[in-house]
C-alpha cells in the first residue's frame, strides 16, 4: 500500500479547457446517467494531461460533474498511483524496476536516472523544471525489458529494450527539446522473437485472404457431422509427458484401438508397433492436424510411406476405423503422403 | 519431438505487428468471417463448442471459460447483463494482451460480440490497464471502425444491438482481480468485494456480470469458426488449446509467441527464445506464470511441461504463463524480495494479514537478501507467509506468499549460506559466472 496526500499548494480554481471538455463528453457518454461515478477516473486523467498534475480544485471540479462527494474523488486520486498530486517534471520518466526488468538491467537505468536527473521521486525536478523521474512497478512490457514509460502533457509512451547510454542519451535529447522515438530501440517493432530456431507466422497463407472466404462452420446441426469419435486419444506423448500425464488420459487412449478391432470394412495396412526410427510428421498432409496424427500414431501408423502404400481397401479401413467420413480420398492423403516420401527420401 | 504450433493454426496471426491492425487487414486474415453465422447458431451451442473446446481462462485461474458463460442467468430480468473484459494486465512477466489490443484489436471486439451473445449482453467494458494509453488509443480507434462498418453498435448487420465502451484505469495491480476491476469501473478504489455474491449474480453496478481475460474472449471467435475439436485438438487433456507465451528474463531474445499448450518449457525457450543466456546449464531457476507463481529449480525445468496440471504437481501454477528466467548470475533471494515489495506496493489495504504481511514478508527478505538475519527467521517467513495465504478476501494475499514459499522450498540452502557468510564477515553473495 502506498500512502499518497496531496500537495500542501493549490491553486485557487480549476477548469477544464476546450480540448479538455470534448474528452470529458466523450467519457462521461460511455456510462449510464445514473452511474455517471464510473468516469472518475477517466476526468482525473484528463485533468492530468492538461495541467500535467491533479489539483485538489480539480477532484472538487471533477466530483461536481461525476455526481458524487468530493469525499469519494479524493479517495480515488490517493488510491491510484498514476495521479501525480504534486507537480513533477515536464518529463516524468517512469522505470520500470519489478523483477523482469531488474534481472535485465532496470539498476542500470536507475543510476543513469540519478546522475542526470537526481533524486528518485515525482516531487523532485530538476532545477530547468524538465524531468523528473520515479521507479514504478511492472509496466506489462517484460518482453522489452529493461524499459521505462516518459510522461508529459501529450501523451504516454513506451521506451524499450533499453541500454543505459541509450537512455542518458534519450535524456539529454528531451531536455533539449528534441523529439525522441517510442518503442524498442533494439530494432524489434514489438516483442517478437528473434533468434528463433523457427519462423513464426511466416505463413503467406494467412495473409493472401484464403482466410475470409466464405466457410462452413463445423460442428453446426445442420452440417455434416465431421467430428472427431468420442472417445478422443490424447495426444502422442513424448517421454517426459508420459511419465507425468494423468492415469485418465492413459486410460482413454485405448479407445481407438478398441474401435479399430472392430471397424470391419475394408482391409487391414500393415501397421507398426513403433515408429522405425524417427516419426514422420504426418500433419504436414493438409487437412491432417495433431488430434488425427496421434489417433494414426495410436493404430500404428507413423510414416509417409506407410500412407502411400494403402491400397483403396486400405485405406477404407482406416478410414472406417478413425471414423474419418471419406477424409482420406477427400483431401487426397495417398498422394500428399507420396510426395512426401519421395522428398524425405531424395 | 513435441510438435510445435504451425502458422496455420495460430490464433494471433498479427501479434507483431507486421501487418496492418485495421479492419480491412483482419479481415483478410480471417477475423469478423461468418460472425453472423455463429450467432444464428444460438447461445446454446456457442456456449456448448466453447465448453467442448476446453479452454480454460487465460488470466491465471484457469477455469473453464464455458462453463463461466453458462453462469449467467438464462432470462434477462429487471438488471441488464453486462460482460466486462480485463485488460488491466499487470502480473510481472505478462504481457501478451499488449499484443493482442494494439496489433490485434479486431479479434478481441469480434469476441466480444460473440460472448456478450452468448450471455445476453448488450454492453461490453474493456477495462485497460491506465499506462497502456497507446493500446488504449489503438483499441478506441479499432471501435470506431467497427461501429462505422455496422459490426457493433445499434441495428448492426449481426442483428445483436451491442455497446462496446474502453474503461480505463491509473496504476492499480489489484484492479486485475475481477472484483476490484468492477469497484474500480463504478469509481471506487479498487478493493475487492467479498464472494457471493459472484459476479454472474451481482457485478457491474450490482448487474449480472462476466469478467474474463483479453485473450480468453480473444480466442472465442477462431475456435467457433474452426470447431470446438480443432482447439481441442492441442495440449494434453484438460490443458487445451494455443497460448501466447510471454517470456522474459534471462533469455538470449525475449518474446511473445503463441504456442501449442502442454509444450515443454525447455523446448519453449530453446525453438522461440535463443535458449537461457549461457546456455541451458547456466539456469538456475524459472518462474513459470507470473511473478504470484512459485519458482521452480532448474532440475524441474528441465523436463516439465507448460500447462496446468503438469505446473501444479510441481506445486507451481501455469498462471499468465508468462515465463522468468533466471541464469545462474541471478540474486535469487533479490529476486524475490523484489516480487515482495511489489506485494507490498499493490496490496490495497483492505485486508490486516495481506497489508501488513506483505509489507514484513519484503523487510525480512530485504534484510536476508544482505545476510542480516537469524537462520530461525526463516522459519517464522514461512510461517508469516503461510498465514497470509488463504486469509484474505482476494487472492492477492496468496499471490505475495507463493513466491516466497517457492523461494524456501527450493533454495532454502541459498539464504542460509548468505546469513552465514555475514556473519563470517565474508561478502553474502557472490554471482557464479557462465561458464
Amino acid at each position: 500500500m502506498s500512502a499518497r496526500r496531496i500537495a500542501a499548494e493549490q491553486p485557487e480554481s480549476f477548469a477544464f479547457n476546450e480540448k479538455s471538455e470534448a474528452k470529458v463528453k466523450f467519457w462521461l457518454a460511455k456510462y449510464p446517467e445514473e452511474r455517471k461515478a464510473s468516469a472518475v477516473i477517466p476526468l482525473l486523467w484528463i485533468a492530468q494531461k492538461q495541467d500535467n498534475w491533479v489539483s485538489e480544485p480539480a477532484m472538487r471540479e471533477i466530483a461536481a460533474r461525476c455526481g458524487m462527494p468530493y469525499i469519494r474523488v479524493y479517495e480515488v486520486a490517493t488510491f491510484y498511483t498514476m495521479f501525480n498530486l504534486e507537480q513533477t517534471g515536464k518529463h516524468l520518466i517512469q522505470v520500470c524496476g519489478t523483477t523482469p526488468c531488474w534481472l535485465r538491467g532496470a539498476d542500470d537505468l536507475k543510476a543513469v536516472c540519478e546522475k542526470k536527473i537526481g533524486k528518485k521521486g515525482r516531487e523532485h525536478v530538476s532545477s530547468d523544471g524538465m524531468l523528473a523521474w520515479e521507479e514504478v512497478e511492472c509496466l506489462g512490457a517484460c518482453a522489452n525489458a529493461p524499459m521505462v514509460q516518459i510522461s508529459n502533457t501529450e501523451g504516454d509512451l513506451y521506451y524499450e529494450d533499453l541500454t543505459a547510454e541509450a537512455l542518458e542519451q534519450m535524456l539529454d535529447d528531451l531536455r533539449a527539446g528534441k523529439e525522441v522515438k517510442a518503442g524498442p530501440i533494439s530494432g524489434r517493432s514489438c516483442s517478437e522473437p528473434t533468434q528463433a530456431t523457427v519462423k513464426t507466422l511466416v505463413d503467406e497463407s494467412l495473409y493472401d485472404g484464403s482466410r475470409a472466404k466464405k466457410i462452413k462452420l463445423p460442428n453446426t446441426k445442420g452440417a455434416e457431422k465431421a467430428e472427431a469419435p468420442k472417445a478422443e486419444p490424447a495426444k502422442p506423448q513424448e517421454k517426459a509427458a508420459e511419465t507425468k500425464a494423468k492415469p485418465k488420459a492413459k486410460a482413454k487412449s485405448t479407445a481407438p484401438k478398441d474401435v479399430a478391432a472392430d471397424a470391419g470394412a475394408g482391409k487391414k495396412p500393415a501397421l507398426l508397433k513403433k515408429p522405425k526410427g524417427e516419426a514422420d510428421d504426418l500433419k504436414k498432409l493438409s487437412g491432417l492436424g495433431p488430434k488425427l496424427e496421434a489417433s494414426l500414431n495410436e493404430i500404428g501408423v507413423y510414416h509417409y510411406g506407410q500412407i502411400a502404400s494403402w491400397s483403396a481397401e486400405e485405406s477404407a479401413w482406416v478410414d472406417a476405423a478413425l471414423k474419418l467420413r471419406g477424409r482420406i480420398e477427400r483431401d487426397n492423403w495417398i498422394d500428399q503422403a507420396k510426395d512426401l516420401a519421395g522428398k524425405a527420401e531424395g | 519431438m513435441t510438435q510445435l504450433l504451425q502458422d496455420k493454426d495460430r490464433i494471433f496471426t498479427n501479434l507483431y505487428g507486421r501487418h496492418d491492425w485495421r479492419l480491412e487487414g483482419a479481415k483478410q486474415r480471417g477475423h469478423w468471417n461468418a460472425t453472423k453465422e455463429i450467432l444464428e447458431q444460438g447461445r446454446d451451442w456457442i456456449i456448448d463448442e466453447m465448453k467442448k473446446s476446453g479452454l480454460r481462462g487465460r488470466g491465471g485461474a484457469g477455469f473453464p471459460t464455458g462453463l463461466k458463460w453458462s453462469f449467467m442467468p438464462k432470462e434477462v430480468g429487471a438488471r441488464p447483463h453486462y460482460l466486462v473484459v480485463n485488460a488491466d494486465e499487470s502480473e510481472p512477466g505478462t504481457c501478451k494482451d499488449r499484443e493482442i489490443m494494439r496489433n490485434d484489436p479486431q479479434t478481441l471486439i469480434e469476441g466480444c460480440l460473440i460472448a456478450s451473445f452468448a450471455m445476453q449482453a448488450h454492453a461490453c467494458y474493456i477495462y485497460i490497464r491506465g499506462e497502456y494509453q497507446f493500446e488504449l488509443g489503438r483499441m478506441e480507434a479499432a471501435i470506431k471502425e467497427a461501429y462505422d462498418a455496422k459490426l457493433i453498435g445499434k441495428d448492426n448487420i449481426h442483428g445483436w444491438d451491442f455497446d462496446l465502451y474502453i474503461h480505463h484505469g491509473a496504476g492499480a495491480y489489484i484492479c486485475g482481480e475481477e472484483t476490484a476491476l468492477l469497484e474500480s469501473l463504478e469509481g471506487k478504489k479498487g478493493q475487492p468485494r467479498l464472494k457471493p455474491p459472484f459476479p454472474a449474480n451481482a457485478g457491474l453496478y450490482g448487474a449480472p456480470t462476466t469478467v474474463n481475460n483479453v485473450e480468453s474472449i480473444a480466442v472465442a471467435p477462431t475456435i467457433l469458426r474452426r470447431g470446438a475439436d480443432w482447439f481441442a485438438g492441442f495440449g494434453r487433456e484438460g490443458n487445451a488449446g494455443t497460448k501466447v507465451f510471454s517470456i522474459s528474463g534471462h533469455v538470449n531474445a525475449p518474446c511473445n509467441v503463441e504456442e501449442v499448450m502442454s509444450i515443454p518449457l525447455k523446448t519453449l525457450i530453446e525453438t522461440h527464445c535463443g535458449g537461457v543466456r549461457g546456455g541451458w546449464d547456466n539456469l538456475k531457476a524459472v518462474i513459470p506464470g507470473g511473478s504470484s507463481v512459485p519458482l521452480l529449480p532448474k532440475e524441474i525445468c528441465d523436463d516439465v511441461l507448460m500447462d496446468f496440471d503438469a505446473l501444479k504437481e510441481h506445486r507451481s501454477g501455469l498462471g499468465t504463463a508468462a515465463v522468468i528466467v533466471m541464469d545462474k548470475s541471478t540474486d535469487l533471494v533479490k529476486a524475490i524480495a523484489r516480487i515482495s515489495y511489489f506485494y507490498k506496493h499493490e496490496s490495497c489495504g483492505q485486508c490486516t494479514p495481506c497489508r501488513e504481511g506483505t509489507g514484513w514478508m519484503w523487510r525480512v527478505l530485504d534484510r536476508m537478501s544482505r545476510g542480516e538475519a537469524e537462520t530461525s527467521e526463516i522459519d517464522d517467513l514461512l510461517d508469516v507467509a503461510g498465514q497470509v495465504e488463504g486469509h484474505t478476501i482476494c487472492a492477492l494475499g496468496d499471490a505475495a506468499a507463493w513466491p516466497v514459499q517457492g523461494l524456501i522450498r527450493h533454495f532454502r540452502g541459498e539464504i542460509e549460506d548468505r546469513i552465514n557468510n555475514y556473519r563470517a564477515g565474508k561478502p553474502v553473495f557472490v554471482p557464479q559466472a557462465a561458464e
